[in-house]
């Protein structure tokens, strides 16, 4: 796994790196004093785990995490327990390391996020996505079943064998096509408007030619479903 | 009074001595900053910057063995965040504990 380390304290990214460097699987790639540049490498790079530090000046570890599209697996480290609870509101969050932590609590924390990566890679079977009457949807995530309030739902992206939902609280990434998750949909509020793309019709921000703003994603619009799309519009 | 220790830095290393000094030169270095910071923020009154010193602080007062410095100083975190400065005599006789010790090391 290529990871790497964001915490303000050089003492606690000293610990990090060496803990890792005890563990074949796990290479460092950088290490960051602050959220902000942490942020500008991940625009360029991709990696699968981040040790983040909660409690840093300016930029927490918490609003670096909201600014993540498809965050990687996260290792939370702090020297405050209070914050547990908080972190395991982000299913993006693996574990959650007390300072200082000993190199057994370690090890078990890539474990789990060992676990987490090969079930991602995998794609297990029980990620399957199951509609309840009303506007509830429930997704499965790692053996959990993920309430989603449909019509906070603005926009849902097909990557390969995954969707990913984005809502108005939360990003969903689940392992599932665009074609099952639309049969589950209500009529009327969202509309396929690309092959990768279903929008949510109530969200839309402005279209301008071939694109619709949908929040802050320009979202393409196939020729083949722009008809659609313009017949629905209540058009001055 | 407790003394500050290097065991958990013993245990961590697994015999690696580079490492070892690598990290007490890092407690050295950045462990001064930190404390003239905490000062400055006391001096002038700004509690909850103080408190933040006194969060990154906690870690190094762990490290180094001190448990129960520790214990006084998420107290007097917490104390700083209330608007409080109470605690801040044995805060401070801790942090004084642990510049006695790093100079020789």
């Amino acid at each position: 796994m290529n990871c790497i380390i964001i915490d303000d304290e050089g003492t606690a990214r000293a610990i990090i790196g060496q803990l890792c460097s005890n563990i074949e699987s796990l290479t460092i790639l950088a290490e960051f004093p602050n959220a902000i540049q942490a942020i500008k490498y991940l625009n360029q790079n991709e990696v699968d785990l981040i040790f983040l530090d909660i409690h840093m000046p300016d930029f927490t570890g918490f609003d670096f995490i909201e600014t993540l599209k498809n965050p990687p697996n996260i290792i939370l480290t702090t020297s405050d327990s209070n914050f547990a609870t908080q972190g395991f509101e982000y299913d993006c969050i693996v574990d959650f390391l007390l300072k200082p932590f000993t190199s057994e609590r370690f090890q078990k924390a890539i474990q789990r996020a060992d676990t987490k990566s090969i079930k991602v890679v995998s794609g297990t079977s029980s990620e399957k996505i199951e509609a309840t009457p009303g506007n509830d949807l429930y997704v499965n995530i790692d053996r959990r079943l993920i309430k989603i309030d449909i019509p906070s739902i603005y926009l849902i992206e097909a990557k390969g064998d995954y969707i990913h939902i984005k809502t108005e609280d939360k990003n969903y990434t689940v392992h599932s096509t665009l074609k099952k998750i639309e049969e589950k949909l209500p009529d009327g509020i969202f509309l396929k408007v690309h092959r990768s793309f279903i929008i949510n019709f109530n969200k839309i921000i402005d279209i301008e030619d071939n694109s619709v703003l949908i929040k802050r994603d320009v979202i393409p619009v196939s020729r083949s479903n722009r008809p659609e799309l313009m017949k629905r519009l209540n058009l001055l | 009074m407790e003394q500050p220790n290097i065991s958990y830095i013993h245990i961590l290393s697994g015999g690696d001595t580079v490492f070892e000094k690598k990290l007490i030169d890092i407690i050295k270095k950045e462990f001064p900053d930190e404390k003239e910071v905490y000062f400055n923020n006391m001096a002038e009154k700004k509690y909850k910057l103080a408190a933040d010193n006194v969060h990154k602080l906690k870690h190094k007062i762990s490290i180094l063995g001190l448990e129960k410095g520790y214990e006084t100083a998420v107290a007097f975190e917490n104390s700083l965040l209330e608007g409080s400065n109470d605690l801040k005599d044995e805060f401070e006789s801790i942090l004084s504990t642990i510049t006695n010790y790093l100079q020789p090391l």
